[in-house]
């Protein structure tokens, strides 16, 4: 199993002193929960800290929140109805459910991108363009459509034809076309939920190549169902699981961790268990 | 300003203009219906509802020869649409190759937008010209009216049996007419019930083919179909074309009673609906 | 084949009697099929042949007229049945005004409401206030046209004409206001009260129907809520709502009854909206009684064939709009 390893994170230990490879931390969740109403709680009592310029998986079988979970980062929930947030999540320093604080300025910052490739019915073009236009950053559209399909590397392969229909693309090419269009506003930091899981092998290294590119000037923070992905291209991991009781069912953050240590060294019984597949 | 308190503040203008927009027709609505409601309440009566229309000049009557002949035409009106309706229907789905499907359909959507008044013309070319005005030919005028939406409607519910059903029953060696009739329609009934809810609704408020094929008859109550049969709905009009203000009550009386029936049928019918649909879908 | 195999296995479970009666189980079975073929496919038949005999019929009665006046009955002024002199153009121009009034009117307003019931509406709130919408469908046109006659017209006459005369009375269209009420204007109102509901139960069904991922994709970048239903849900629904447009123009071309009820009647051409005017409809619903036979009721189906081609282009414009240009589906965008 080999895996990038970026230098070498003890994050227990990071927390109780500052050591020289203090890296900054983007996320500070703290006691995260979501519940849906009606007693039914995605997941609760999350802790943890997302550092910048790494690739952070989310992994755990389907069903623990690992969704939920991400998408408070950049308050998709708050257009699910009836959904509840409780606890803090601080980024950079600011509570993100803060008084004041507007969702739509967030999620400009803390960008995303789908599971299932979601490209607007428009040209390729006007699919980058579109957010920078909308948004105010007029200037060098042109430059920036091209920076933005360069990052996605998918420049190459559409230049010559970008005012074609971006569903004529193929399923790769439309996602890493998502990618770009979610770079195009510069944002600081990159969600990714399950982009690679509805496409083919070929397809989905091209983007796991693309995430370690994309690491170096965004945070990124990755679902995914595939353990091997997660090994491959993840700096630290999170393992989410199922916590059942009699009152509720709920996902829990089960370990965090360097990527290697999860993998091979697991610290809970649990983890260790789903890593080596004896279950989810 | 920035940036980005103009975009803000677009947003939120726009919300307050779709706001207002529902609220626009929300208010046009309850201003229609009060205002029938309550220039109509005063002459409802007894009276009212069981005296024939006065004769020409003299105070009093009611709308008893509108309203019996406007149950006798859409009964007839309905009788002769929904086997029509539901038979093209069935045609349709089990049995039309799909290039006839679709040219089919079209042709049947046209009918459902032409306007009334020359459906009313039509049936005037066909059934009046030589002959006299009848209840007849208002009732094909609206049944005219009504085919479509009930060819639809039906449509509609057939196409929810699931495939599964009909190849079940075929797989049984039970044939092809038996499993209409005996599998496919039965469940289709609710959604049929609901289509010719609606039409009725619909046929109900028609003025304009009655205008031209049973327009001319006498406030007595009249229940022979060859003769022109009054109805409400022509009455409605010739009272509100009047400049007198006591015909004018009875007309809002009279559309007081048509709109609460149309309303409440189509209240009812769009219930059936989410109600079905609820059902089939969960 | 497996049918006949299946069905002589059938037969063969049950207890027959004689291979007679086998025959003439399956002899009624198979007449069953073909009747119930025949019939349904002499219904649908039927309905087709309908519409093609309205056509016929109606064009055939406007015979004696076309061979009066041909093609320039389309732009003849007048209409004398003493004189015999009959013209279709100030009908059309009163059909035209008023239903291009009424879907000026109607456009924004429709939209805007299918917005609110698919975006902004709360959720206890969108099923009522989508079925009162429609409840302003289902009011007969009778019902509208009397409360014209003796309320909006009124009002119209008192409040809203002497208003926009003061105010816009330079533009021609607001020339000057009318005592009773009724005229083009007014008509034009109660279209659009009409075709309001239609175009915005439609749209609704349009916006929701735009695909969930495709909205989050464009809140994800950061723009507001309206930017995103300008930047991907209108585009993405352009096609629908300009057949649900046609379709309400269809509505409003067609209406005679309320018409005929509050717009006074005549044949002035003129700018101002207010005066008297008449419709192909209105004019049609206003003459069935007292008319000549002969040349008047020949050319008051001439307007009817009128009526009926441009209903029936309008109609067919918008079923082809809908099955050819929808963006959503990949095609041309």
């Amino acid at each position: 199993m080999t895996f990038t390893m970026a230098p070498v994170i003890d994050v227990a230990q990071a927390r109780r002193e500052a050591g020289p490879v203090q890296r900054e931390v983007v996320f500070d969740i703290q006691d995260l929960a979501v519940n849906y109403g009606r007693a039914t709680t995605a997941i609760s009592g999350v802790d943890l800290d997302i550092y910048r310029n790494l690739i952070t998986a989310v992994i755990g079988p389907s069903g623990c929140g690992k969704s939920t979970f991400i998408r408070c980062l950049n308050r998709m929930n708050d257009l699910v109805p009836g959904a509840k947030i409780d606890g803090k999540i601080l980024y950079l320093g600011e509570d993100l459910y803060g008084q004041g604080v507007d969702p739509v300025e967030v999620r400009r910052r803390i960008g995303m991108v789908f599971q299932k490739a979601n490209p607007f019915p428009k040209s390729i073009y006007d699919n980058v363009a579109w957010g920078p236009r909308v948004l105010g950053m007029k200037q060098d559209l042109d430059e920036r459509v091209e920076k933005a399909l360069t990052g996605a590397a998918l420049w190459g392969e559409v230049k010559d034809r970008l005012k074609k229909n971006a569903l004529s693309l193929s399923g790769g090419q439309q996602q890493r076309l998502c990618i770009a269009r979610a770079i195009a506003v510069e944002p600081d930091v990159l969600l990714l939920d399950e982009p690679a899981s509805a496409l083919d092998p070929i397809a989905t290294s091209a983007i796991e190549e693309l995430m370690h590119e994309l690491k170096r000037d965004y945070t990124l923070v990755i679902v995914t169902h595939n353990m091997q992905q997660a090994a491959r291209v993840a700096d630290l991991t999170a393992f989410f699981s199922l916590e059942v009781d009699e009152t509720r069912r709920s996902g829990v953050l089960v370990e965090y961790d360097a990527t290697d240590k999860i993998f091979t060294n697991p610290s809970d019984q649990r983890t260790e268990d789903y890593v080596t597949g004896r279950f989810g | 300003m920035s940036r980005y308190r103009r975009r803000k503040v677009v947003n939120r203008t726009m919300e307050v203009v779709a706001t207002l927009a529902a609220l626009v027709a929300v208010t046009v609505l309850v201003i229609v219906v009060v205002s029938v409601a309550l220039r109509g309440a005063g002459a409802l009566s007894w009276d009212f509802f069981f005296k024939p229309q006065a004769l020409f000049g003299q105070p009093g009557g009611g709308i008893a020869n509108a309203l019996v002949g406007t149950i006798l035409l859409i009964a007839l009106a309905t009788a002769m649409a929904v086997p029509v309706g539901v038979l093209t229907a069935i045609y349709l789905t089990e049995f039309a190759p799909k290039r006839l499907a679709v040219p089919i359909q079209v042709v049947i959507d046209v009918l459902a937008g032409l306007p009334t008044i020359v459906i009313g013309i039509f049936v005037y070319a066909l059934l009046v010209i030589g002959h006299t005005q009848s209840g007849y030919a208002g009732a094909v005028s609206l049944a005219i009216i009504m085919l479509p939406l009930v060819a639809r409607a039906t449509q509609e519910v057939l196409l929810l049996v699931p495939s599964t059903l009909r190849e079940a029953s075929l797989a049984l060696g039970v044939r092809r007419w038996r499993t209409v009739v005996g599998v496919i329609l039965p469940s289709s009934v609710g959604g049929i019930l609901t289509g010719t809810l609606l039409a009725v609704a619909r046929a109900a408020g028609e003025t304009a083919p009655l205008l031209f094929t049973s327009s001319i008859f006498a406030n007595t109550v009249q229940t022979d179909v060859t003769k022109p049969l009054p109805n409400i709905p022509v009455l409605i009009f010739t009272y509100s074309e009047q400049a007198d203000p006591a015909l004018h009550e009875q007309a809002w009386a009279a559309a007081l009673v048509l709109m609460g029936f149309v309303l409440i049928a189509s209240l009812g019918a769009k219930a059936l609906l989410a109600r079905s649909r609820k059902r089939l879908a969960g | 084949m497996g049918d006949g195999a299946v069905r002589s296995a059938t037969v063969s479970a049950v207890q027959t009697t004689s291979p007679l009666q086998a025959r003439r189980r399956r002899l009624s079975g198979r007449l069953g099929d073909l009747s119930l073929y025949v019939v349904t496919g002499a219904a649908a038949l039927g309905s087709v042949v309908l519409v093609g005999a309205i056509v016929w019929k109606v064009f055939r009665l406007s015979a004696d007229s076309f061979h009066q006046f041909g093609f320039g009955f389309v732009t003849g002024r007048e209409w004398d049945p003493v004189k015999h002199v009959f013209g279709a153009l100030p009908f059309i121009y009163g059909t035209a005004v008023s239903s291009f009034v009424a879907l000026v009117i109607a456009t924004p307003l429709a939209i805007a409401i299918g917005l609110y019931l698919s975006e902004l509406a709360p959720r206890g709130l969108r099923g009522i206030v989508g079925s009162l919408v429609e409840l302003l469908a289902a009011i007969p046109s009778v019902v509208l046209g009397l409360w014209g006659i003796l309320v909006l017209g009124p009002f119209v006459a008192h409040h809203v004409e002497p208003w926009l005369h003061s105010a816009f009375g330079f533009i021609p269209l607001f020339g000057d206001p009318q005592q009773t009420g009724q005229g083009l204007f007014t008509a034009a109102l109660i279209l659009t009260i009409m075709i309001v509901p239609i175009v915005a139960a439609i749209s609704r069904e349009l916006f929701l129907g735009v695909p969930r991922e495709l909205e989050e994709g464009a809140l994800a970048l950061g723009t507001t809520r309206w930017e995103m239903v300008r930047g991907v849900i209108l585009p993405a629904t352009r096609s629908g709502i300009a057949a649900a447009l046609i379709l309400g123009l269809g509505r409003a071309l067609g209406e005679a009854i309320a018409v005929t009820q509050v717009i006074g009647g005549g044949t002035r051409i003129g700018w101002s909206l207010f005066p008297p005017a008449d419709t192909l409809a209105s004019k049609l619903a206003s003459s069935y009684q007292g008319a000549n036979p002969g040349l008047e009721i020949s050319s008051l189906l001439y307007l009817a064939a009128i009526l009926l081609v441009i209903g029936l282009i309008a109609n067919l414009l918008a079923q082809i709009i809908v099955r050819r240009f929808d963006p959503l589906r990949g095609a041309k965008a």
